[in-house]
Formats: C-alpha cells, structure tokens, sequence
C-alpha cells in the first residue's frame, strides 16, 4: 500500500487570492458575484424607492380589468369589455399570424431571388443584386412605411367599386384592393369542416412519408421510386373525396359590395398587408444572400463528381447539391425567422394591432403599468426565440457532419 | 497528288486559305448577348421579364427626377408648376434639408459644428479602417471623442479636456503600477482618473467660460445628425463591453460565464423596440431619485447594451475559430490570462471578426430610427412629424422617403463595400 502525501502546504497569506493560481479563480468569482448582488440590490433598492415615492405597485391585476379599446383584427372573438389579458392574447395571436407569414413570403422571395443572382442570365443576376442591395441598406422601418404609404395612397378608393356602373371590378370577382385593405374570400367551415382539413393535415404527413419511403428504397435498394406524382396524389385525393364525402362542408364566402362598403369576405387591413409585405420583401434580400452564399458553399467537385458518376441534371440537385447546401443555409434561415419575429414589434408604427401594439401600446398608456406590461412584452418575445434556439439546437446536432 | 485523283478530282487546292474570322453570331457582343441572355427559352423569357420590369421602373423614374420642381414654398404651388408631367415635388429637399439633416431645434447658424464634426469622424475613422495610412493618426483618432463632443453639444472646451486629461493620468498610472501586477495598475488606474476627474470639476466650474462653444441641450439633437450620433457612439462604445462579454462567455469561471451568457441570451432574445421602450419608460426608475437622464443617454444605454450582446457573439465566433494551439502557446510562453489575451488572442480574433462587426454596426445604423417609436425626432420622425404634418408639405411622400432612403442607402453600401473588400484583403492573406 501506498499512501500518496498533500503536496507541501505553505502557510496561506491574503495576496495568495490574488496571485496563487489555486485560488484566483474562486476570488474573482466571488467578486463577480458579489459586484453583481450589489449592483442589483442597488437598482432594486432605487425601484422600490421611486415607486413608493410615486405611490405606485407592481402588481398584474390590471390583466383581469376590462380593456376598453377596440382591436381591428379578431383571430379569436374580442370585444372592448374583455380583460387586458385577453387583448394581449390577441396581439400574441397577431403577432404570430404576420410572422408566420412573413416568415413563408420571405423564404419564396429570397430563394428565388438567391438562385437567380446566380444565373447565366446577366440581367436577371443583375437586377437580383439591386434587389438585394437596395433593399438590404435602408432601413426596414423605412421600407414599412414605404409600403404602408403605397397601399393607403395608391390603391384605389373603396367608392371605385361602388355604384350600378363601377369604375373596378373585383379581379376574378373574389378580389378587391383598395385603400382599406384588401378583400379576398373568406373559408366558412360548418360541421365537418374541421374533419377535411383534418385529413388535408394528415395528408401533408403522407407526402413527407411517402418521401421517406422513396429515399430509404434509393440507399437500401438502389431503386428509384418516382415521387413527383404519388406525392401529389396523396396530397390532393384524400382530401378532395373527404370534401365531398361529408357533402361540402367548406364554403367559400365572397366578398360583395353593399351600399357603401365591402360585406363578407375578409379583410386584411392595410396595415397587415404593409407589415406583412416589407417584413417579407426585406428579410428576402437577406435570405437571399444565405441562399446564394449555401449554394456556393457546395464544391463545383460535388458536381463534377456526381456527373462523373452518371447522374442527371435534376438528381445531381436533389440527392448532392441541396442537401449539402441546406446544411449551410438552414441555421441562418431560422434566425432571420427570428428577426422577422422580432422586427414584426414595428407593427406599432403603422397601427397594426400586434403584442406591442397591445400590451406594449395601448394597454401600457391605459393602465400606466410600464415595468409590467414591457417585462411582459419582453417574456413573450424571450420564450419565443429561446424555444426556436432549442429547437435549433436539436437540428444542429442531428445535421452535425458526423466525422469519424 | 496521286496519279489515279489527277484523273477522278477536277481541282485540288495546294495552298492553305488564309485564316478567316468567326462568324457574326460567334464573336463580341452578339455572342455574348445569345449566351448570357437567350441561350434557351427560359432564358429568353426571364431576360424579356427583366426588360420589362427595368423598363417600367425607368419610366416611371425619369420623369419624376427630370420634370421635377426644386423651388417652391408648399405642395399646392409644387403641384401647379409640376402640372401633368409626373414630376416630383423635390422643393420640400431643398426648404426642408437642414431640419432632415440636423432636427428642428438645433441653432441654425451653429450648424456648422455638427458638419465639422462629421468631417472629422472619417479623418479619425481612417486610420482604424486602412492599416496602410500612417499610425500617427491614431492619435487623432484618440482625441476625435472629445473634440466631437465639444463640436456638437458645446460648452466650455475644460470639459472633454479634463476628461481625456483624467483617462491619460490613468493610463500613465495604469502602465506605471503594471509592472507590479495587473490588477494593482487597474485599480489604482481608476482611482487615478476619478480622482482626477474630481479635481477637474472644481476647474471647469470655476472657469467656465474658456473656450466656450454655444451649448445644446440632447433633446435638442435630431434629423441624420441623431442617427448618427446613435450610431457611431453606441458601435464605440459596445467593442470594447461586446468584448469583455466574448472572453466572459469563453472563460473558465462558471459564474462569470453564467452571467455574461444570460446576459447575452436575454438581449438577443428580445426586440429592440422593447428594449427602447425600457428606455422610455423604466429605466428612470432603476435610477436614485432625483436623477434626471436624458432620454438620449437613456436610449444610449440601451442600445449599447443590445449591440454589445450582437458584437459578444460575433467575436466569440472568432474566439472560437482561432486553432486551440494559440492558445496552448501562449500558456507555454509563461504568460498570463490578461497577457495572452491581449498580445496573443485578441489581435488575431479581432482580425478576422471585422467583417461580422461591420455587419452588425450597418444593422444597429438602421435600427436607430426605431428611436422614431419612442417619439424622439430622428430623420423617419422628423419626416413623419414636423415635415408630414406641415400644412405646407403634407402629401410629399415620394421625394421625403427617396430622400431619407438615399441618405441610408449611401451610408450603409459604402461601409458594406468596405466590409466586403476587407473580406477579400484578409482571404488572401491566408492563402
């Protein structure tokens, strides 16, 4: 048996927190922690302070107090004798809706727009470019009120498309822009409407399975399963049969022109189009430039490579370039998402009823509870991106190049 | 020429034709046009497409420029002049330029001050950006904060200098007491330039007047003056906190870790506006009673605070690119923490983190006009407010945003130009 011995202790001096390796590291931490208890008992100290001296709480009561005030775009039924908190819910909804689509509007503009900066084409590569760069050096602000300003000035007046004899017609007698906002046909669900588009969900599953399926024969088998048709097949079908099996139970609700405004229908409100549209044409030019850049990414050996080994054209893009490259593009694509999340906040400076415009604006200045309402404000945006990050983390890992 | 041809073949050629050229359709521009614009139908549809569309924009942009009307005193005068030629009522550029550029409060006639400031800034920005300018001029590029500050807010000339004077008495200290150890030189170092700084106050106070510029008040600042003003101050002074931010998230010490992360988390996470809106509204209570911020310094927090969080990541980025053997190097010289960082990692990580810096201070240029949200009157608030809803201007939409655009259009490109070219510059270099 051996008995390993302490190394040699010295006699512990003060300047040994400082100077002795051992320890340095526990001092500085200990300093951090407590520089960092102070200055927060300092700051919370001055808050509790200010708000006794200004006779105020912090206190979320106000939540459950009738709001007061109208919202213009109801995902769920709202009326101004509803609580704050269900106003927030609505600007949360609102939120969500203009992100999401921003979110799909700007990936099309920016995938097209990234794929034809690379073209043989030297006008349309050139023009991709202006697109990118005008767009991505001003200001989205800017651009938002650009837009707001075009669709409340240029499109015509709703009394355009009034009268025995009207100046416009609806296009396609479904769609109506004008100044207030744009009229599209509105889905009318009745009982069993929800069951189609039950089965319209599970079949956008099919179609991923059914991808799936092609891929495992294509590596395990070396068969190539056709999937262009039988993917849409399994998308279209079963819904189309359980659309007419329950007897049509999805409707379409035109907009008309009454006697002075548009009824039916449904409204998308000026400022939702000009949110939605800037969001999506200025994260474009910016997932425009992760396109192009993934795409380069792709060594022209890959290419080269796969010709080499006989594959065609088309193959040679789905099972060798994109992948590799959406490798590349996928991460900053979600977190221009993310900006679009976080930029969709500006909603306040064109009126649209979103979070900010809710609870950051209107309830803020009712209520007078700032900390509250903007530490709310803050809650909501903060689990929304750091969910999205975890995801992301998820697929980061399982895309991870997996080496040796 | 055997004898059996001579007979069967009426003509054989004995001399080599002279080399003829391509034909028309191979060579030059026409070659070029049929690849690169109608080399298939997709092709030529897209190229008829784009045509179409830059000819559209061409019409409806030329006439607006060249019919346009560059004097007159409100829009109903603009519009008799302009009649039905589709010009452009620019006459609210040339009347209304000054409260664009530098706010509808600013003394007129001392709007020299911010122009001169706005001058400098590339004299004393070149030096960082071209490292093949002489290193002298980064003394200027030292001095600029002061002698901006004194330009565009005024007073007595004592204050920026005691206030340089306190950072180099600092300093001087900081490299004296250095030999000892680095912590001793920091802290003495700072009870050297606030103690400095205290005595200077008795010194401004009682010659107050020396040197005096008018002064201006903060809230009086706006137009570009104020974005940029956002702008180049909130960049500067998120390098060096983004920094110390990286290096805490890469460092060993679990607490020092863990608050720079959540730190940098909650930042990121949140949209400016309501970190604006802190600015607006919350911060002043997180301040002793009494205490009257500006809401410019407010706002100045605040977006410090959120671009530093950007800049931490960009250069932990670059921290974590470096190989680990510059690291293991440097701890094999002997030397410690604050040396290695500052003689090895840091010079290398700061290199090839530029470009991500320059990404990231283009994006917080833009997001300065948020700073309309708030009612501060920024160039987007002073077109918005004082200019829109003018009885004189209201409805001059086209000319105030073109205007507004270019100026952030121009401002943005260059420093992306820059960025990317120094993006080239540094490639080669490792080639």
């Amino acid at each position: 048996m051996t008995t390993i011995s302490d190394p040699p202790r010295g006699s512990f001096n003060l300047s040994m927190l400082f100077n002795d390796t051992r320890y340095r590291s526990y001092t500085f931490q200990a300093l951090a922690l407590l520089a960092l208890i102070v200055s927060f008992s300092y700051l919370g100290s001055n808050l509790a302070q200010n708000l006794r001296e200004a006779g105020l709480n912090i206190s979320y009561e106000f939540l459950g107090n009738p709001a007061g005030y109208d919202i213009n775009q109801q995902p769920i039924p709202y009326n101004s004798q509803d609580t704050h908190l269900r106003a927030s819910v609505v600007g949360a909804m609102n939120t969500l809706i203009v992100a999401f689509l921003a979110c799909v509007t700007a990936t099309v503009f920016g995938v097209i727009a990234g794929v034809l900066r690379l073209s043989n084409n030297w006008i349309v590569a050139k023009l991709m470019s202006v697109y990118v760069e005008i767009f991505r050096n001003i200001p989205v602000l800017i651009w938002l009120i650009i837009i707001f300003t075009i669709t409340a000035n240029i499109f015509p007046n709703i009394s355009d498309y009034r009268g025995e004899d009207p100046e416009r017609s609806l296009i396609l007698g479904s769609m109506a822009f004008t100044n207030q906002g744009v009229f599209v046909p509105a889905l009318i669900f009745e009982s069993g409407g929800w069951a189609v588009f039950g089965v319209f969900v599970a079949s956008v599953f099919g179609v991923f399975m059914v991808r799936r399926h092609a891929r495992l024969k294509l590596f395990n088998e070396g068969k190539v399963v056709p999937i262009l048709w039988p993917s849409l097949a399994v998308l279209i079908l079963p819904t189309v049969i359980a659309y007419y099996a329950l007897g049509r139970p999805i409707a379409l609700d035109m907009p008309e022109m009454g006697r002075f405004r548009f009824e039916g229908g449904l409204q998308l409100r000026t400022s939702f189009i000009a949110l939605w549209f800037a969001l999506a044409i200025y994260t474009g030019a910016f997932i425009a430039e992760n396109v192009r850049a993934g795409i380069l990414a792709v060594s022209k050996g890959q290419t080269e490579a796969a010709a080499a080994l006989g594959l065609r054209p088309r193959r040679i893009m789905n099972l060798v370039i994109l992948p590799q490259a959406l490798r590349v593009i996928i991460p900053p694509l979600i977190s221009q998402y993310l900006n679009i999340t976080k930029n969709s906040s500006l909603a306040i400076a064109v009126g649209y009823m979103d979070l900010t415009g809710t609870l950051g604006g209107i309830t803020l200045n009712q209520t007078g509870r700032a900390i509250e309402c903007v530490l709310l404000l803050m809650l909501f945006y903060l689990t929304f991106s750091l969910s999205i990050a975890a995801i992301m983390n998820v697929y980061n890992n399982k895309m991870k190049l997996k080496e040796r | 020429m055997s004898e059996t041809h001579a007979h069967t073949v009426a003509f054989v050629r004995e001399t080599q034709l002279p080399q003829m050229d391509p034909p028309p359709g191979e060579t030059g521009a026409v070659k070029w046009v049929r690849e690169n614009l109608f080399s298939g139908w997709f092709n030529t549809i897209m190229t008829v497409i784009s045509l179409y569309v830059i000819y559209r924009l061409a019409a409806g942009i030329f006439p607006w420029i060249v019919n346009g009307v560059w004097t007159a005193d409100s829009i109903r005068e603009c519009r008799t002049l302009i009649g039905d030629s589709g010009g452009g009522c620019f006459a609210v550029i040339s009347e209304r330029w000054q409260q664009m550029l530098f706010g509808f409060q600013y003394p007129s006639e001392q709007y020299w001050r911010p122009t001169v400031a706005f001058i400098l800034l590339f004299v004393a920005v070149a030096p960082v950006l071209f490292t093949h300018l002489p290193r002298k001029l980064l003394i200027f590029t030292g001095i600029y904060p002061f002698l901006a500050f004194w330009l565009i807010w005024g007073g007595s000339i004592l204050v920026p200098v005691l206030a340089a004077v306190g950072l180099i008495v600092g300093f001087l200290v900081f490299k004296w007491f250095e030999r000892i150890s680095f912590s001793a030189g920091l802290g003495t170092a700072l009870l050297a330039t606030i103690l400095t700084w205290w005595i200077g106050g008795f010194i401004t106070s009682a010659a107050s007047g020396l040197l005096a510029l008018e002064p201006v008040a903060s809230r009086d600042m706006g137009g570009f003056m104020l974005n940029m003003i956002l702008g180049t101050i909130c960049v500067s002074l998120s390098l060096p906190i983004g920094i110390m931010l990286a290096l805490g998230r890469q460092s060993h010490l679990p607490i020092v870790k863990w608050i720079c992360v959540v730190f940098i988390e909650f930042v990121r996470g949140v949209p400016l506006i309501t970190l604006l809106f802190v600015a607006n509204v919350v911060l002043a209570y997180f301040f002793p009673p009494g205490t009257a911020l500006d809401l410019i310094l407010r706002v100045i927090i605040m977006i410090t605070m959120f671009s530093s969080a950007y800049i931490a990541e960009v250069i932990r980025g670059a921290l974590a690119a470096l190989p680990r053997g510059q690291y293991e190097a440097a701890d094999s010289l002997g030397l410690d923490y604050a040396q290695s960082m500052r003689l090895i990692i840091l010079p290398q990580a700061l290199k090839i983190s530029i470009p991500g810096i320059v990404n990231v201070a283009v994006g917080l240029f833009k997001d300065t006009t948020l700073v309309s949200v708030i009612s501060m009157f920024d160039l987007v608030g002073m077109i918005r407010g004082p200019i829109l809803s003018s009885t004189d201007w209201a409805g001059v939409y086209w000319e105030l945003w073109a205007f507004a655009a270019g100026l952030f259009f121009v401002v943005c490109y260059g420093i992306s130009q820059y960025s990317q070219w120094l993006e080239r510059k540094l490639q080669t270099g490792h080639r």
